[in-house]
């Protein structure tokens, strides 16, 4: 019984996961940018859905459509305003970039962390679920929204593997991620594929963040969590690789949910951050990393 | 020489100074005393977190109340005047601003907090600078405990809302009829955030619930930080309760939404401080339907015949209901106008023992504190006679009064999911 509920509960939560981490290792993957500013753009867009509902009275799906445009705005400002003036900036040299980024896109996450505290204070919020009421799997009374949320990340990780695999953008933005240089020959603006990058990033983000809020709510304390849960997975899987982002997620999900089961949920993240601890020592790569 | 030439000519100008100044507050010193009585404003500090939810309504009711006095003629002629500070939450800021009303502002009392933390900062402050200090909020009974250990330096603080224990004691009161008399129920599940304020209600709920006939099969203590409450409410329903007893105040929405969403047959009941805003059926879409949770106040319940009119007042003047530290901070303003007019003083150790025989209806109930000798000095005494408390339960998007019955205002009623009697 037990089994089947860890089994249950940890897809869910792992598949969550790794929606959020794929845009996540997509962006390093692509710009080299680590965005430390991937949790507040989570809990910005379940604010925004959650304020959908609250405040102006917005049904679930309205709501869910609002998060998802303000994780997409958000994630266009993260860029415009403060990645890309400091890739071009001519007084920072090449080497010091990746750490401007890293800082400035920290700080960046805690001034939208404080600016939602100040607004909506600091408590917990949720969003309204679009699938409501319980279902019975082999004995394990389950939420519908939990099958939801899985079915909803797999959908959108699928999609956004047709569109990498399948057309002429999206190899445009995997040629980029292999070799930028050689994209540039081909005639590609790399400037293009970034932006392109970042919006498909920032529709990732808004559907995790909103699904997170329907599925267990954050407050603004949940930005550091969030960003670091994201950063364990990408580094466990691989700092750029996808897919093993992907499996990462799973092994971290996993992990989490059964030291909450059998030991206590207290204690839920430390084993996954012990893991990533270790994989640093044996294998800095990662499970499937190639830098 | 030249040296010597300067100290010459300032000494004279040295000597002159002294002689005027203390003339002038010799002067000073006879003529206010009679100028204050007569003229000055009574000063009352507000130290409040003014930007959460909860300490908002502090400045606020406090205002409304001083207006009121106001235009009703003050206390013995004299205005009562409120000086705000906001703490932004925070021990320091308080102690500062604390400092500053003492001795600069030279008010004549404090209003201050509902953080536990913030009023055990502020309390030997409130010792040292002998200015009299209240609590709308906090609840740890660490601060009244202080109160005993140390009566001379500590009598200065008085504790304006319940303590942890008389607030599981209020809980076990209302359960013993709702839920033992009314439902039967044999066994409970403590469920509690691990925080100081939870300690003794914790210790409080063990002692008291086995009295009221509710055994007490598991105490869980939970991680503020937990995000995913699934593995404890899961834990709690394989050990077959009757009901979870809640102590949750820093975490609030999660585990309430995740309990609807995961349809927990368990009801829940205790303390919830976030279901008592008026907001939190829209902060949890709903999902605080059935939840019950202990209250010195609520909308609609007729505590005392003062508790309506000031709802309303309060509503109208700032366009929504007051939190639950309102109430208390509304009743501070008008029995330390009492206590003034009572001493006819505000010369703080005569402040201090009329506070102590302060017997005041408020909006709360009948404001006596304990006295000196008991284990818990100046905390509201509880009690039929005094203070009960009330037990709510968010019903269809309204908070209704179940209990004591005499203020009642509804039935209790679970969504349909909850199942209660399905442990036995």
């Amino acid at each position: 019984m037990l089994f089947w509920q860890i089994l249950i509960d940890g897809f869910a939560i792992s598949s969550l996961y790794a929606l959020g981490a794929t845009g996540f290792a997509l962006i390093f993957g692509v710009s080299g940018v680590l965005n430390l500013s991937h949790g507040a753009l989570m809990v910005a867009a379940v604010v925004a859905a959650w304020a959908a509902g609250a405040h102006l009275h917005a049904g679930p799906y309205a709501g869910a459509a609002l998060g998802v445009a303000i994780g997409f705005s958000t994630s266009l400002l993260t860029y415009f305003v403060i990645v890309r003036p400091l890739q071009h900036s001519r007084k920072i040299r090449e080497e010091e970039k990746e750490i401007f980024i890293l800082t400035a896109t920290l700080l960046w996450g805690i001034m939208i962390q404080e600016l939602i505290a100040y607004l909506y204070t600091n408590n917990a919020k949720t969003v309204a679920p679009i699938v409501e009421g319980v279902v019975w799997i082999v004995g394990v009374r389950t939420p519908s929204n939990e099958i939801f949320t899985a079915v909803v990340c797999w959908l959108v990780i699928g999609l956004l593997w047709l569109l990498v695999n399948r057309t002429r953008a999206g190899k445009a933005v995997l040629a980029a991620s292999m070799n930028p240089r050689g994209v540039t020959l081909l005639g590609i603006e790399l400037s293009q594929v970034y932006i392109a990058v970042w919006a498909i990033y920032g529709v990732l983000v808004g559907i995790a963040g909103v699904l997170l809020g329907m599925f267990l709510g954050v407050s603004s304390y949940s930005v550091g969590p969030l960003t670091a849960s994201a950063f364990a997975i990408v580094v466990l899987g691989g700092l750029g690789s996808v897919s093993g982002a992907l499996i990462a997620a799973y092994v971290v999900g996993y992990l989490e949910t059964m030291t909450a089961y059998l030991i206590s949920p207290a204690y839920r993240t430390i084993p996954a951050l012990l893991l990533v601890v270790a994989v640093m020592y044996v294998r800095p790569r990662g499970l499937l990393g190639r830098r | 020489m030249n040296k010597f030439k300067k100290r010459a000519t300032c000494s004279p100008m040295l000597a002159v100074l002294p002689a005027n100044a203390v003339f002038l507050a010799l002067a000073l010193a006879l003529a206010t005393p009679t100028y204050a009585q007569t003229k000055d404003p009574i000063k009352i500090g507000v130290i409040a977190e003014a930007q959460a939810v909860a300490g908002s309504s502090i400045p606020l009711a406090a205002q409304l109340a001083a207006d009121e006095i106001n235009a009703a003629g003050g206390v013995n002629g004299r205005k009562i005047e409120i000086v705000s500070y906001d703490n932004h939450s925070s021990a320091a800021e308080s102690v500062r601003a604390f400092q500053r009303a003492a001795n600069e502002d030279h008010v004549n009392a404090v209003i201050a907090s509902y953080i536990s933390e913030v009023v055990l900062a502020l309390e030997p402050w409130a010792g040292r600078l002998k200015t009299v200090m209240i609590t709308p909020g906090a609840a740890s009974d660490v601060i009244t405990q202080n109160i005993a250990k140390d009566y001379k330096h500590n009598k200065y603080t008085f504790h304006g809302y319940l303590t942890s224990t008389s607030i599981a004691d209020s809980v076990c009161d209302s359960a013993k009829d709702l839920l033992v008399k009314d439902l039967k129920m044999k066994t409970a599940v403590v469920m509690s955030e691990d925080a100081a304020w939870t300690t003794p209600l914790d210790a409080e709920y063990l002692k008291c619930l086995p009295k009221i006939g509710l055994k007490v099969i598991d105490h869980i203590r939970v991680s503020p930080d937990t995000t995913d409450f699934t593995p404890i409410f899961n834990k709690i329903e394989g050990e077959k309760p009757d009901v979870i007893i809640t102590g949750i105040s820093h975490v609030g929405v999660q585990p309430t939404v995740q309990a609807k969403s995961q349809e927990v047959p368990i009801p829940m009941y205790g303390v919830s401080s976030q279901a008592s805003n008026s907001s939190f059926w829209q902060d949890t879409n709903g999902a605080v339907d059935g939840v019950l949770y202990q209250a010195v106040s609520g909308p609609d319940v007729a505590v005392t015949p003062k508790t309506l009119p000031f709802v309303a007042a309060f509503k109208k003047r700032f366009g929504n209901f007051p939190s639950y530290c309102g109430y208390t901070a509304y009743d501070e303003v008008y029995y330390i106008a009492d206590a003034i007019k009572r001493a006819g003083s505000t010369d703080p150790d005569k402040l201090v023992d009329a506070l102590e025989k302060t017997d005041y209806v408020g909006t709360i109930g009948r404001v006596q504190f304990q006295g000196k000798d008991t284990p818990y000095p100046h905390a509201l005494k509880i009690g039929a006679s005094t203070i009960t408390g009330l037990m709510l339960q968010w019903q269809n998007g309204k908070q209704v009064n179940l209990w004591p019955a005499k203020v009642a205002n509804g039935k209790l009623k679970f969504p349909k999911f909850i199942k209660v009697g399905s442990a036995n």
